[in-house]
């Protein structure tokens, strides 16, 4: 489960960062650009907090 | 039984103020470089890049200078912090007691202290302007020193009321938050800066580098500012942290350390924080400056929210308050220090009051650049004198630690080095013009010298009014 929730976050990430090598490369716009990396945020935050900070 | 369980868990928490960290208790190299790369991604990061573009650093300067400069900090942490840290074990104010004795440790905190004010007074500042965003009002210009308007003064206000109450009640789950942000911060520092390179005509990587140096970082700069060079940035690249690293505050953390050799963990600090971040933050800026035919409005908040949206935004505000909420807290206890009966809630809210009236003013936020390169001037003798204490007094058959080995409360040789020193730069910065950013190298080298010889004076004194016991 855990790992499961550690791949979420990673995903949250990756929509933060990524989209903006689209925008670079002319696939999508800045607008969609925005939405993507608040909705990246969102998905980081809500679940990192479950798996950072634990003790092994 | 509540109140018994949470008096034993915190009687439970030992920190080794006073006493060598045991072997059990040892740290390996993931909990540094995760500890770097998160404490040198911070709010600073947002105006150091922009302040770069602003004086006018060309590309090659920049980033030639930043890469030279962040290598000598990465061998600072290195081969002088990290020896003696996991040589001595202890924090460094347990060192300086040792060596300087109680009087002068004391100085040194208040001066930690009020500096830390200052830096969480900017930072409190930097989240302000992202803030005040949906509110639209004035924000702050490079050349203003006062309050501009009666929005910026209510938002300043709500910011550092809300960091400080939260400051109060400690550090545990700020820091814990600050983790959680750390690596989402770096991504969103490099995904606006890429996400807005064709607004500034950069289309492709081949077309960077023209456009680096034609848009970007000009060489020309703003109105009102000074001209930075190559030596600006890789001194200030250098010397930023000078006093975490040749002033030894860093002894505190790396004295966790395994091997001496894990100072060079810092280097993900200083590469993620200190280059690309500062890199990024500045192609934002440019961006900003181009759209707005060069205006002299510098507000870190609105610039992040055109290139990135609310979640630009949202990483302004969070690098600001995870960077001014734990310095809050860290000034409250380098006060607390001074006098241990006082209520550590009592002195944080205090701090938090000086803190946010010192934010109220941009001019803490304009000079970022100065004022921390005049942090790390101010406390850097300490590390000069460790550094003689440790490896040099004993080969001129000196003794170390002068005050617990004498029993007196006051260094008199650490006093005169620190003094002396900062007097030295003051002379040099008045009558020779020499900027704040270079001082600290030459102001080294005076303050091991002066260490040295009025110690050698000192203790032949002490030696033979003891009737030559040394």
């Amino acid at each position: 489960m855990k790992n499961l929730i550690k791949v979420i976050s990673y995903i949250g990430l990756g929509l933060t960062l990524v989209p903006a090598f689209l925008v670079f490369v002319g696939n999508i716009d800045l607008d969609s650009n925005k939405m993507l990396m608040l909705f990246g945020t969102i998905i980081w935050f809500v679940t990192a907090p479950i798996w950072m900070n634990k003790t092994e | 039984m509540f109140k018994q369980k949470l008096l034993s868990q915190l009687n439970s928490v030992e920190e080794y103020e006073r006493t060598p960290i045991p072997e059990n208790k040892l740290k390996g190299w993931k909990s540094f470089i995760g500890m770097y790369a998160g404490e040198h991604t911070a709010g600073t990061e947002f105006v150091i890049g922009p302040l770069f573009v602003a004086h006018g650093v060309g590309a090659l300067d920049l980033l030639l200078g930043l890469f030279i400069g962040n290598i000598l900090a990465v061998f600072s942490w290195a081969f002088l912090t990290g020896p003696i840290a996991v040589k001595k074990r202890i924090t460094l104010y347990f060192l300086l007691e040792k060596i300087c004795g109680n009087r002068v440790t004391l100085v040194y905190n208040l001066i930690n202290a009020l500096m830390f004010c200052f830096l969480a007074g900017s930072m409190i500042a930097v989240s302000a302007t992202a803030v005040g965003i949906p509110f639209d009002i004035a924000m702050p210009s490079l050349n203003d020193w006062l309050p501009n308007s009666i929005g910026w003064i209510v938002i300043v206000l709500i910011v550092g009321i809300v960091t400080t109450i939260v400051a109060m009640f400690g550090y545990n789950q700020i820091s814990k938050f600050a983790n959680i942000a750390a690596p989402w911060m770096i991504m969103v520092f490099i995904a606006a800066a890429v996400a807005v390179l064709p607004d500034l005509g950069v289309h492709s990587v081949s077309e960077f580098w023209t456009k680096a140096n034609d848009v970007m970082w000009t060489g020309t700069p703003l109105e009102g500012q000074s001209k930075f060079s190559f030596w600006h940035v890789l001194f200030f690249a250098w010397f930023c942290n000078m006093a975490m690293h040749i002033g030894m505050a860093d002894l505190s953390i790396l004295r966790y350390a395994k091997k001496w050799y894990y100072g060079f963990s810092s280097a993900t600090g200083m590469y993620l924080g200190h280059y690309i971040a500062w890199v990024a933050s500045g192609i934002l800026y440019s961006l900003f400056l181009l759209e707005s035919s060069n205006s002299t409005e510098f507000a870190p908040g609105p610039v992040a929210y055109r290139a990135a949206g609310l979640a630009g935004a949202i990483c302004v505000v969070i690098a600001g308050w995870t960077t001014a909420n734990p310095t809050i807290y860290r000034a409250g206890l380098a006060l607390q220090a001074i006098k241990p009966s006082w209520k550590t809630w009592k002195v944080t809210a205090i701090v938090g009051a000086i803190t946010t009236s010192a934010a109220l003013f941009p001019a803490l936020v304009m000079k970022l650049l100065e004022f921390v390169a005049l942090y790390g001037l101010l406390l850097m003798p300490m590390g000069a004198i460790i550094i003689m204490d440790i490896y040099i007094l004993p080969k001129f058959n000196l003794q170390s630690n002068f005050s617990e080995y004498f029993k007196k409360n006051f260094n008199p040789s650490a006093a005169l080095s620190w003094i002396i020193t900062l007097l030295a730069a003051l002379f040099f910065n008045i009558f020779f013009g020499v900027e704040v950013f270079f001082l600290g190298l030459p102001g080294w080298f005076v303050a091991s010298l002066v260490y040295l010889i009025s110690s050698k004076i000192i203790q032949q004194k002490l030696n033979i009014a003891n009737g030559g016991a040394a």
